[in-house]
């Protein structure tokens, strides 16, 4: 039985001809795109329920674990015009060893850098298990010709990009063009090769969860590996209700096909705190199988340091100052 | 008041002046045809189905064909239930017109009272009343159900609420009617008693199960004949006649029954119907018959209290989100 | 987890044909959660407490006290005073008194003052109260601390500012107050339905005599405690403690003017046949099986929330838990598949753990009530389906439970469990949904769950229910008029509209 189809898309067990639900499920391209309902989403209560989650109350040993899994899914991010060689080169030595007093502790999944960065963190991370993740597809926006798009993806993966960070076009996907947003991914994931491919909605420019489930159901439909929230250049970037409704949506896919899919949060997550939340977020929406940084991420660049902050402090018992550690 | 004298006289004489008719044509006294009294359900006069009766007497008035005794069907408790399964139907489609339109059919009603105002009257009279203590009644009666014909749009605005809850959502009250509600009408003033208890319960949404005054049921089944010729729907107010202590036990313990306003003498009775009430939670009301000086009175006879008694109030929440 | 731990019985039951299928999630332990208790060591109960009459505590007059015990783990951890009649008597004379001297003659602002005072006492002493009643009752520190204490207090906070306005509440009629009422309170929200019976009384010019329940008169005892610092005149507020024979002489005396019940359909029904002649105002607050119904265009894991918060929610000890499952047939097994892996997530266990989702039942006898009504479930063929969770070995528990399969005419679906289990039904049409969601004697609440705005109105315009929450369920408010229809009571509380349990209007 189709997920899609009982969740009000069409009869139970029948595939409505204008419902794209088992398509997607299947990895196909959906016949009739203009029509693509998905299941509505309720904004008041999925943000009840992902701040009700926010009260589980982590301590000692369950927080050193989930604090410690939270660095082995982080994706060290630098995403900025002036990123320098010596940048990245710094924030991989970060991701390669976080810790210098714990060396228990790391490394970090990836540093997520601009194609032109990537050659710098190859070198910088030879020998490591660190992913080296790229944005492209003329990210942020990208509004650029798809063509422009897809040579800027097969650069990023020449460089030596294990991971691919595309965004959609969310001015087609709010216009209705989900063809076309469809057809991007699906392009973007063939340029990919064998890098993964993480599919940025940039949910903060779609502002509804409903549009948020349905750009994530043409993602996932479309051949991503993971669906990441946003850029990190738009408010709102990642929240626990929109990762809450993206796992929902994996969730279902993974219902319906055994497939699973990855998660990336990302922008706005810079306390342990709100790390550990996203964390029992997904335990509880998707089980223990997604606790790995096959299938989470988190994109951040702040988080890392309040994250070793707070493990020392479970070390030594003493509350621990800013200063005394490493920004980069 | 002039006005209302007026046509009193003109009633009485019309009745008067037909009689001289009759014993101009021939010397021997005409028989009128008198009335065979009958309980109305469902908007339709109906005989017990005990098929028995018990008796008023009352004086016999030249203006009416009624001898000095008449029978008067004797409810039972099937009567009961079968008013009430009558009731329930009629109900739902009561309740379900607008306010607005609830509230043209009371008004209708007190149209066709007060154009029927002679025959009550003389049927209040004819129970013992003066002329002018029938007229006032009548007036009063008249008067109460233009009241509550005015009501029927306005509870919702007056009763109703937004509520202000701490959240993100939209929560609000809206009074609605209870059902079917039994009605043990005073058994004195006959008629004004009566509007005075069912206009509140009908005015609401709910429909009426009405036993009349013992008394003078007469003038109940008079202004039964009222309802009929009214745009009321039959089945929103049904009359049955009877001992309230036959009737009230079986309309208390009936659990279609939502509700029920009690205007009885017999404290005894009263005690006995709330607690065969009790078994269904029914919203009960009893009181002794109210004085003439409150049953008159604008404040304490009639208002918004008495409407809700027989209202639930539903509260509706929902998030306000995208 | 490392307190000792057994198996549930029924632990991982078969689950409907429709749901189980893979490939399955798997809500294992590969990262638990520690436990994270709640400190309890400052907390400091009295050995014994006597009853609160006249603005003191004092022993009772029947020379009788009895223990109140932590469900969770059946431990002593007080004792408290019986009322028999001559307490009783004392506290309504005290309460007569204190209408007739002080409280009928106080201003409104004044008493409005009075009010807010205890509100912020209350808020001022939240988390004690909070772990008092989660360990008197065996609800989750995580509902006492976020629900029932600060709802409390927001009730007095909400009814202090009515009583210098009862004016504009009954625009166009004069309100006046009825005297002493009695107040019987059940045992699911001891505290909270303090508040929702103390607050208007007080508010509207009565003075009270409230008896909580007797396996949860703790934080009933600290109120009274609180009403004491707060220096209220003394007999406006009695606390008296007792079983059902305190309350029978609380409801039978004869100088009380109004009594407000909250608990059983079976005892309200007595309360008010024993009230038949005594001209006493009553209002009742009774039992419920609420419908909650999704449809197949619901957001369908919101509903899933609603549905678990509606009947796991205090165990389920709550009147207006959404106990019956309506569901649209088309989305039935998508949703029981969801309901399954959510349950599963559900942490069961020691009350003060700011982890737990469910805690200890409320007594032995409430257990063996669900106990049996499950086993009448399971006899009348339905399929149960109980979350996976390991259950402490003392105190008195049960898993989250539903059954699938279950018949309009099945005792699950009629008759109120009062606990953690939930009875999925299914519907074809909007009109058979709403006559299986009416067919019952009760009236107290009902759900929907539909993205269709219309269809929201419909169903909300025809569910015979006191409250009705669209695409929402169990929410709660002091502005918001709470109560029932039908066998689950009369009169209303919260909100303007429940000012009414507590005046006399002329016309």
């Amino acid at each position: 039985m189709s997920t899609h189809a009982t969740n009000g898309n069409g009869p139970a067990g029948t595939a409505a001809p204008y419902s794209v639900g088992p398509s997607l499920g299947g990895g196909g391209r959906p016949a009739l795109f203009p029509l693509f309902t998905s299941p509505p989403v309720d904004q008041v209560a999925v943000e009840e329920r992902a701040a009700s989650l926010a009260k589980r109350s982590l301590k000692k040993a369950s927080k050193v674990w989930g604090l410690k899994l939270a660095i082995s899914m982080m994706d060290l991010t630098t995403l900025e015009g002036k990123d320098t060689p010596g940048k990245v080169r710094g924030l991989c030595q970060k991701a390669r060893a976080p810790s210098d007093s714990d060396p228990s502790i790391g490394p970090c999944a990836a540093v997520c850098v601009y194609p032109n960065l990537v050659p710098t963190a190859r070198l910088a991370l030879a020998g490591s298990p660190v992913k080296i993740a790229s944005v492209a597809t003329a990210f942020p926006s990208g509004l650029s010709p798809l063509t422009v798009k897809l040579d800027d993806v097969r650069r990023a993966v020449e460089f030596g990009a294990d991971e691919i960070d595309m965004v959609i076009d969310r001015g087609a996907m709010l216009a209705g063009d989900y063809a076309k947003v469809f057809d991007e991914i699906a392009a973007t994931k063939e340029a990919s090769g064998a890098a993964h491919l993480k599919v940025i909605l940039e949910t903060g420019e779609l502002q509804t969860y409903d549009i948020v489930r349905k750009a994530s159901e043409l993602a996932i439909a479309a051949g991503a590996d993971f669906i990441k929230t946003s850029t990190g250049k738009v408010q709102p970037a990642a929240t626990p209700a929109v990762t809450l409704v993206m796992l929902e949506v994996i969730r279902d896919h993974y219902y319906a096909t055994g497939r699973k899919i990855g998660m990336k949060p990302a922008g706005g997550v810079r306390t342990a705190k709100q790390a550990l939340h996203y964390l029992v977020i997904v335990k509880e929406t998707l089980g223990d199988a997604w606790l790995t940084p096959d299938l989470f991420r988190f994109g951040a660049s702040a988080l890392l340091t309040d994250v070793l902050m707070q493990l020392e402090k479970e070390r030594t018992g003493l509350y621990q100052a800013a200063d005394d550690f490493s920004k980069d | 008041m002039t006005t209302r004298k007026e046509t009193v006289e003109v009633a009485n004489g019309s009745a008067h002046g037909a009689g001289v008719i009759a014993k101009a044509t021939t010397d021997e006294a005409r028989l009128r045809v008198s009335k065979t009294y009958k309980m109305y359900v469902g908007g339709a006069f109906i005989r017990s189905e005990s098929g028995r009766s018990f008796q008023v007497k009352g004086s016999s008035l030249e203006s009416s064909a009624d001898p000095a005794t008449v029978n008067i069907p004797l409810g039972s408790r099937k009567d009961v239930r079968d008013a009430v399964i009558v009731a329930k139907a009629a109900q739902e489609k009561w309740a379900a017109r607008t306010a607005y339109n609830r509230g043209q059919i009371v008004y209708r009603l007190a149209e066709v009272l007060d154009a029927r105002r002679g025959e009550l009257e003389a049927s209040l009279v004819r129970a013992g009343a003066t002329a002018t203590g029938a007229a006032r009644e009548v007036d009063c009666a008249v008067d109460r159900i233009v009241f509550y014909a005015g009501f029927c749009d306005k509870i919702a605005s007056l009763a109703a609420s937004s509520n202000p809850v701490s959240g993100p959502h939209f929560a609000f009250s809206v009074p609605e009617p209870m059902g079917v509600i039994g009605v043990l009408a005073p058994p004195r003033p006959a008629l004004l008693g009566l509007v005075s208890a069912v206009l509140p319960v009908i005015t609401g949404g709910n429909s009426a199960i009405v036993v009349a005054s013992a008394d003078d049921p007469r003038t109940a089944i008079v202004f039964c004949e009222c309802l009929a010729t009214s745009d009321v729907p039959g089945g929103v107010v049904n009359v049955l006649t009877g001992l309230a202590s036959d009737l009230a036990p079986q309309l208390a313990k009936h659990r279609e029954v939502a509700g029920l306003d009690a205007y009885l003498d017999d404290a005894a009775l009263r005690a006995s119907i709330e607690r065969d009430a009790s078994e269904s939670v029914k919203r009960v009301k009893t009181q002794a018959p109210f004085t003439d000086d409150r049953i008159f009175d604008e404040r304490g006879g009639q208002g918004l209290t008495f409407i809700e008694r027989f209202l639930e109030t539903k509260s509706i929440w929902h998030p306000v989100g995208l | 987890m490392s307190r000792e731990i057994t198996k549930s019985p029924k632990g991982i039951a078969a689950a409907s044909a429709g749901a189980s299928q893979a490939p399955a999630l798997d809500f294992g332990r590969a990262w638990d959660y520690a436990p994270a208790l709640e400190g309890v060591s400052h907390i400091k109960l009295q050995p014994r407490y006597g009853l609160f009459i006249g603005g003191a505590f004092r022993a009772p007059r029947s020379d009788k006290y009895f223990a109140t015990v932590n469900p969770s783990n059946e431990q002593v951890l007080s004792e408290v005073a019986e009322a028999n009649a001559a307490d009783v008597d004392d506290a309504v004379r005290a309460a007569r008194l204190a209408y007739e001297k002080y409280w009928s003659k106080m201003r409104g602002a004044e008493r409005a003052k009075y009010l807010f005072r205890i509100a912020r006492a209350l808020q001022e002493k939240a988390r004690d109260f909070a772990i008092v009643e989660t360990m008197d009752g065996g609800k989750p520190i995580k509902e006492s601390r976020d629900f029932d204490v600060p709802m409390a207090a927001a009730h007095f906070f909400y009814h202090a500012g009515w009583a210098d306005k009862l004016d504009y509440a009954f625009q166009g009629r004069r309100a006046r107050p009825l005297g002493v009422a009695g107040q019987i309170i059940p045992w699911n929200f001891p505290l909270l339905m303090a508040a929702w019976k103390i607050a208007p009384a007080l508010a509207c010019g009565n003075t009270v005599v409230l008896k909580p329940a007797e396996t949860t008169p703790l934080t009933a005892l600290l109120l009274a405690q609180l009403i004491e610092e707060a220096e209220l005149p003394p007999g406006v507020v009695n606390i008296i403690t007792g079983a059902g024979e305190t309350g029978a002489a609380l409801v039978n005396h004869a100088d009380v003017n109004k009594i407000a019940f909250t608990g059983s359909t079976e005892v309200g029904k007595r309360i008010q046949a024993s009230l038949a002649g005594t001209g006493k105002r009553l209002t009742l607050e009774l039992g419920g099986k609420a419908a909650n119904v999704v449809f197949a265009d619901a957001p369908m894991d919101q509903a899933v929330e609603g549905i678990i918060n509606g009947i796991y929610f205090n165990q389920g000890h709550v009147c207006c838990a959404g106990s019956r499952l309506l569901v649209e047939e088309s989305a039935h097994d998508t949703l029981v598949r969801r309901l399954r892996d959510r349950i599963a997530t559900m942490r069961v266990g020691d009350p003060l753990d700011k982890n737990t989702d469910v805690g200890a039942i409320n007594s032995k006898m409430q257990l063996d009530r669900i106990r049996e009504l499950v086993d009448a479930g399971e006899r009348e063929g339905a399929t149960r389906y109980s979350a996976p969770c390991a259950l402490p070995s003392k105190g008195y528990w049960f898993a989250p439970t539903f059954f699938t399969g279950v018949a309009q005419s099945s005792r699950i679906a009629r008759e109120e469990i009062f606990g953690p289990v939930l009875s999925v039904l299914t519907f074809r049409t909007p009109d058979e949904a709403l006559e299986k969601a009416n067919n019952t004697m009760y009236g107290l609440s009902a759900g929907v769950w539909t993205d269709k705005g219309a269809k929201i109105f419909w169903m909300a315009e025809r569910l015979k229910a006191g409250v009705v929450w669209g695409n929402t369920f169990n929410k709660f408010d002091p502005s918001s008029p709470f109560g029932g229809y039908k066998e689950s009571g009369f009169g209303r509380e919260g909100g303007r509209q429940g000012l009414a349990a507590y005046v006399e209007l002329d016309g």
